[in-house]
């Protein structure tokens, strides 16, 4: 081998793995841990579009927050979990170190739950990840407004309830994503099945949720009255594609809000109307701060994915927009709290603990209606939440939001969270803290 | 020039039986160890540790394991993701119910059940071969990620299906869990990956290994000159399944802390340890090393040269990074099939001529 061109190969490798490092002026660091590849990426495009043009607008229009840029870092983690450890130790000291975690993934949140507690970095699962994460006196870190899946679960009984009435003796079947995040809502609806009296059936679907067929198959056969979809990426269109092809009513088909984007619905076409999924927040692009995002970000020819711009306003590019509300009012928080400009992982848990975002609040950040209140506590780590359900209009090709934006039903919950977070605790040798 | 054996003389057997018999691949080995050992530490952050070395050494533990099946024994073998999860399962049972057992014990007693779930699966082996055994283990792959899925005892009655490590010390300190240190992490690796390195070579080289490899060559020649194909096949089913079940414990404990089956120990994962295998050289304790670094580290450096280097697109970098190791394999496999194993050795001939070949 010719030694110079060794060398030439050595010194790439090392520069190559070495992760960037020595930011001179204090930035505020947020990684971003996306998925814009793999069978997820219907659902992680949106998503980290919204959350990368949020604070992308945020700098071009207040230059930063309080004045102080932000900093979005991208890492590829393709929803796989191993990718997202990567990424998370590549992107927890790079620039000014990570403030705040945001994976989109319950699988990566697993994974990073033990890490960040360790390393005092927030992690804010904005509708998905560990509902039991709710208590903040056992997760420290750990964030999970506006809702969890169990909490989505029972919302998505109660609407139910609410269209045929009592459930006692009706078959509600779950078709979902076998994983972490598939497995979630189980107890919630066995606990609910058995108050209610529905009997529940389970048809898992395997990563990465193509192979459908002896799935609907089932429900064919066993004609549930309602089922309820826990689905992500490329499953989402399947199933729904699978469901008009069996004739199954769409108005009784409820999937999660991860199961309700414009990519899920359009590939069925026509087929897809009616269908429903649950919600946290409002759709379309008709808000103050999807204005500015188009003048200071899309015109200006800086967003991270310029081709892009026809689709803001989606439901999951809304999403990216809330976690970004989220995480830069935790930091104003952080800011105001510590009196200082240059806020440290910790001080944004503070900040977090602190949220209080009202509905005048809301219409302050130019999203007037968005969604409820968001009111988080050192104790209450999910808090307020208000969760309505959406349906597809599939001739004009847009959701709309067509119940209240209502409560879930904590008294279900409450005792599951108890239970589950205390099991944590003792596994893991952790006294819950004092929130007094 | 320099990498020459004139004048090494071996006047005795120790020498003559040596691992290295070329004083030069010897102290090339322990520069190797030393560096591994001594400079490590040097550049030991949570980044190299977690995402770099310690997913090479252990994914290197568990290519070393399927080689042995696949390299020496010629019994081709695609359930290797789920011997990694019966090690990570056993290993989580074994964690959680008998709280005071030091780690190292608990990845000992791993590795030895999933030899156990390994020859049971190996049966077959006894009886078809080729494509057919391929077949066989794929079962294995499927049986097993729906049993850990479906018996709720395997991940303790959690709501989510998902396992997670939790703290646990071996030789005093804790090497599982959020606070081990990284350095700890990667000693205790190396130690378990250098130890079983070498006995898996010292075993290669002995009688059950040329029983392997006779195997291997041509089954009913073995029968004729006394090899056991019942032995030699489910000691090489058990000696593998041994070595990939303790990769799946530290697989699961010591690097990534939280696995669920379907993700963690799926078809690709498989797929993967067999590439790892293929391209680093079948029947080669070196090409181990060299398949795993190849597939686990050379994606890392790609990804992060075209992002942090180049400033392309994270997306743009990933399908990019796919379309390279893809194309890579395809021209390494027709260049050399016999793997990069292969290739250091045509090296090491070619050195001994330079500069006067013939």
């Amino acid at each position: 081998m010719n030694f110079s061109k060794a060398k030439f190969a050595a010194a790439i490798l090392a520069v190559a793995i070495a992760a960037p490092t020595a930011a001179s002026a204090y930035e505020l660091t947020l990684p971003s841990l996306d998925y814009r590849t793999g069978p997820y990426a219907p659902g992680g495009i949106p998503y980290a579009n919204g959350y990368h043009d949020y604070f992308n607008m945020l700098n071009q229009r207040d230059g930063g927050i309080n004045g102080v840029k932000v900093n979005v870092i991208a890492c590829e983690t393709g929803y796989n979990t191993k990718k997202g450890v990567e990424c998370y130790e590549k992107t927890k000291n790079a620039g000014s170190g990570a403030l705040v975690y945001m994976p989109l993934s319950t699988g990566i949140t697993y994974q990073l739950i033990p890490k960040v507690t360790a390393d005092k970095i927030p992690l804010v699962t904005i509708g998905y990840g560990r509902t039991s994460a709710r208590n903040g006196k056992v997760f420290e870190y750990i964030f999970n407004p506006p809702a969890t899946y169990w909490d989505g679960a029972t919302v998505a009984v109660k609407h139910a309830t609410d269209i045929d009435g009592d459930l006692k003796g009706k078959k509600i079947a779950l078709v979902y994503h076998n994983s972490a995040y598939g497995k979630e809502p189980i107890r919630t609806l066995e606990a609910m099945a058995k108050q209610r009296g529905f009997e529940l059936m389970l048809l898992p679907v395997d990563h990465p949720g193509q192979e459908q067929k002896a799935t609907w198959l089932q429900i064919r056969r066993n004609k549930p009255d309602w089922v309820f979809m826990w689905g992500w990426g490329v499953m989402n269109q399947v199933a729904i594609k699978e469901a008009s092809s069996i004739r199954f009513p769409m108005d009784h088909f409820l999937g999660i809000w991860w199961s309700g984007g414009e990519n899920d619905v359009l590939p069925a076409g026509a087929a897809a109307d009616g269908y429903k999924a649950l919600a946290f927040n409002a759709v379309g692009s008709d808000f103050a701060v999807h204005a500015d995002i188009t003048k200071h970000v899309y015109e200006k020819g800086v967003a991270i994915d310029q081709s892009y711009a026809a689709r803001i306003g989606e439901t999951h590019y809304n999403r990216g927009i809330f976690a970004g509300v989220l995480v830069s009012e935790a930091i104003k928080n952080a800011m105001s709290i510590h009196n200082t400009k240059e806020p440290t992982p910790a001080q944004v848990r503070d900040g977090l603990e602190a949220l209080n975002i009202t509905e005048d609040k809301w219409a302050e950040l130019g999203l007037a209606g968005f969604t409820g209140p968001v009111t988080l506590s050192c104790a209450d780590h999910r808090g307020s939440s208000s969760i309505a359900v959406q349906q597809w209009d599939a001739s004009a090709k847009k959701w709309n939001i067509i119940t209240d934006f209502v409560a879930p039903l904590d008294d279900v919950t409450a005792p599951l969270i108890a239970a589950d977070s205390a099991a944590y605790a003792a596994e893991n040798n952790i006294t819950p803290r004092d929130c007094n | 020039m320099f990498y020459r054996e004139t004048g090494q003389f071996k006047t005795n057997y120790a020498d003559d039986q040596a691992i290295f018999p070329i004083a030069q691949d010897r102290w090339g080995i322990y520069i190797i160890l030393g560096l591994a050992f001594l400079a490590a530490p040097l550049i030991m952050d949570d980044y190299w540790g977690n995402a770099i070395l310690i997913p090479f050494l252990i994914y290197s533990l568990i290519a070393l394991g399927l080689n042995i099946l696949v390299g020496y024994c010629g019994q081709i073998s695609l359930g290797t993701a789920a011997f990694m999860a019966v090690g990570s399962y056993a290993s989580f049972k074994l964690m959680t119910s008998f709280p005071g057992l030091d780690f190292t014990i608990v990845v000992i007693l791993s590795g030895l059940m999933t030899a156990l779930v390994g020859m049971m699966f190996g049966l077959p082996s006894l009886r078809i071969k080729g494509f057919y055994l391929a077949v066989a283990t794929l079962a294995a792959q499927f049986f097993l990620i729906w049993l850990f899925n479906k018996v709720e005892w395997f991940y303790n009655y959690s709501a989510t299906g998902q396992i997670s490590a939790p703290e646990r010390t071996a030789f005093m300190f804790p090497v599982t869990g959020p606070s081990a240190s990284v350095l700890y992490k990667y000693y205790f690796c190396l130690c378990i990956v250098v130890i079983t390195a070498l006995a898996t070579k010292n075993v290669v080289r002995g009688r059950i290994g040329r029983s392997w490899m006779a195997i291997r060559d041509m089954d009913i020649a073995a029968e004729l000159i006394g090899v056991r194909p019942v032995y030699a096949k489910l000691s090489a089913f058990a000696f593998s399944s041994f070595l990939i079940g303790m990769g799946g414990a530290l697989y699961f404990g010591v690097w990534l802390g939280a696995a669920e089956p379907t993700e963690a120990f799926g078809i690709d994962q498989s797929f993967q340890i067999l590439f790892m295998v293929i391209i680093g050289g079948l029947g080669s304790i070196l090409g181990a090393f060299l398949g795993a670094g190849f597939l686990w580290l050379l994606p890392i450096v790609l990804k992060n040269f075209m992002v942090d280097m180049l400033g392309l697109s994270t997306a743009f970098s990933e399908h990019m990074q796919v379309i390279i190791v893809g194309a890579l394999i395809i021209i390494f496999l027709i260049v050399e099939p016999h793997g990069l194993a292969r290739l250091w050795q045509i090296l090491k001939e070619k050195m001994r001529l330079w500069p006067f070949p013939h």
